[in-house]
């Protein structure tokens, strides 16, 4: 069995094996892996005896369940209004100058993936991003890059 | 210019109230109907935007028979300019837990669900921890309630109450088609009551305090407070809890930076009011008499005279177009259409009169989207193209 597999099975333990264990069990292999690999999918449609189009249909509609593969560290600027008035670009720019990657890719070491989201809820502490469930707001270039060095070591 | 200054502030969510467990045990004491009772005549409305009395929605659940029925506290809080969910999850989320528990008593029920927003995953840890706590009081006064939360992957959508429930089957967050509403065919095809966080928040208020505490509270229709994110063009973002009815002239004059433009009221699905309509505008649910009456889930957004209305509504159509689910035709094919025809008008690739076309565009989505996203865009859209069309052209 492979790790994927195991992990799949443990979760299916853990949350059951009916339709409503999906989308736990997709967020717990994205958790793990950061990602959902045709195979995982695969793998999730046997277990819990659905077809796997339905699984790959309920996981591309959610953007939080990644289908490509990301890096370990994914961050998540909010592109939303008071986030794009209070600075977002700036923000970005830092982001991509430190990393010399653009919005969507991943770094070649497969550390940190970059990616645009929709509204945080954070809007009175604008700019706001999240990296993996970690949040951080009022950002300016300057924190960017003290925050983002500290993940280069991690 | 105001003149007599109106704002009422309030503070009954985030008092810090440690007596939650002789709450709950005063209000398994009383029968269901008087606490449905007590809830109506507070008039409390639903405070995730659209304002169905709460009462009423508890009622009509409690007075089914099914084997099965649930509660769920609506966490996934979305819309561009509130945040004020997570807060109340944050620093007095026993209330929310109880106000859960009187309503499963009320209807019938043993089985909460917090909905919470894959944005807010931080939130988990802390929330298990009061639930645990929580779980452990009901059962010491023999009241069987379980809560569990379920994560929600960032859907917009999912803050629908039907999709919401399509995402808790597993399923794709698509809205299903109401009739039938949740209070007869919800989670599973279940009864179930479906309230927003705040709204339980209050819930917890009025159950301590009485009815009429909460109902002198407030004008006409619009009783009680409310939560205002406030955000944007303002010295002091953050949360604050109002008397609703207030007019929105006196809320620029606090927390305006003496140059405001424009408000948002409502996020990017509510409407957009220019300067010159503050002082007839006030906030609260419809049908009051004077004036206009925007109702609000709390989003509050600033705008001051530096900031372009087309960058604004472009922001809000690219926010819609990606949140749009794609099931219906009028807004998976709206939101696209309305965000290209206004690039082009602005690059002068098509004249101003096509405004007029995608308003008509929009005023068809309202009549024909199957949900609330899709209905709602004509919202914002028309409040910015009609109030500041030089600004969409040029």
């Amino acid at each position: 069995m492979s790790p994927i597999q195991s992990l799949i099975k443990d979760l299916a333990d853990q949350y059951g094996r009916k339709r409503e264990s999906l989308l736990p069990i997709l967020q717990g292999v994205v958790e793990q892996e950061k990602y959902l690999s045709e195979y995982s999918m695969v793998e999730i449609a046997r277990e819990i005896d659905i077809p796997a189009a339905e699984v790959y249909g309920t996981a591309t509609f959610y953007s939080f369940l990644e289908v490509k593969k990301m890096g370990r560290f994914i961050i998540r600027v909010c592109k939303t209004i008071t986030c794009s008035m209070k600075g977002k670009s700036q923000v970005l720019f830092a982001i991509q100058d430190m990393l010399k990657i653009k919005i969507g890719e991943t770094t070649a070491d497969g550390r940190f993936s970059l990616l645009e989201t929709n509204c945080l809820g954070l809007c009175h502490k604008a700019p706001a991003m999240l990296i993996n469930n970690e949040v951080y707001t009022d950002l300016t270039p300057e924190k960017i890059r003290e925050i983002i060095s500290d993940y280069m070591t991690k | 210019m105001a003149t007599t200054y109106q704002l009422k502030r309030a503070d009954f969510v985030f008092k810090n109230e440690n007596d939650w467990e002789q709450v709950l045990s005063s209000i398994i004491r009383r029968s269901p109907q008087e606490l449905i009772n007590e809830l109506i005549s507070s008039e409390l409305k639903g405070r995730g935007g659209a304002g169905f009395p709460t009462g009423l929605k508890w009622k009509i659940t409690s007075e089914l028979k099914a084997d099965k029925k649930y509660v769920i506290c609506n966490a996934d809080e979305g819309e561009p300019g509130t945040f004020k969910d997570r807060e109340i999850l944050q620093r007095v989320p026993y209330k929310v837990l109880t106000a859960m528990a009187a309503c499963g008593y009320v209807i019938g029920s043993n089985e909460g669900y917090i909905y919470l927003r894959g944005e807010y995953k931080f939130l988990e840890p802390e929330l298990l921890k009061v639930i645990d706590e929580f779980e452990y009081f009901c059962k010491e006064i023999n009241l069987d309630f379980k809560v569990k939360i379920f994560m929600g992957s960032g859907a917009y959508i999912c803050g629908e109450e039907t999709a919401l429930f399509e995402s808790m089957e597993g399923k794709r967050g698509e809205p299903r088609n109401k009739p039938p509403y949740p209070s007869t065919f919800g989670y599973m095809g279940k009864p179930t009551v479906i309230n927003n966080v705040e709204t339980l928040a209050h819930a917890f208020t009025i159950f301590k305090y009485g009815a009429k505490k909460f109902y002198d509270l407030g004008v006409q229709y619009s009783r009680g407070t409310k939560l205002f994110s406030v955000s944007g063009d303002t010295p002091k973002p953050g949360i604050y809890e109002l008397e609703l009815g207030m007019s929105l002239q006196d809320f620029v004059y606090e927390f305006g930076d003496g140059d405001t433009k424009a408000v948002q009221v409502g996020g990017a699905s509510g409407f957009l009011v220019p300067r010159k309509k503050f002082a007839d505008t006030a906030i609260g649910y419809q049908g009051k008499l004077t004036g206009i009456s925007l109702p609000t889930g709390g989003s509050m957004m600033l705008f001051n005279s530096s900031r372009s209305m087309f960058n604004v509504l472009d922001n809000y159509l690219e926010f819609f177009r990606e949140e749009s689910c794609g099931q219906c035709t009028p807004c998976r094919v709206g939101c696209q259409q309305l965000l290209i025809g206004i690039k082009a008008v602005k690059r002068g690739e098509r004249p101003a009169t096509y405004l007029d076309k995608l308003l008509r565009l929009t005023e068809t989505m309202q009549y024909t989207a199957k949900c609330g996203l899709g209905q709602s865009v004509a919202n914002s859209f028309s409040s910015i193209v009609e109030n500041f069309r030089e600004e969409m052209i040029y």
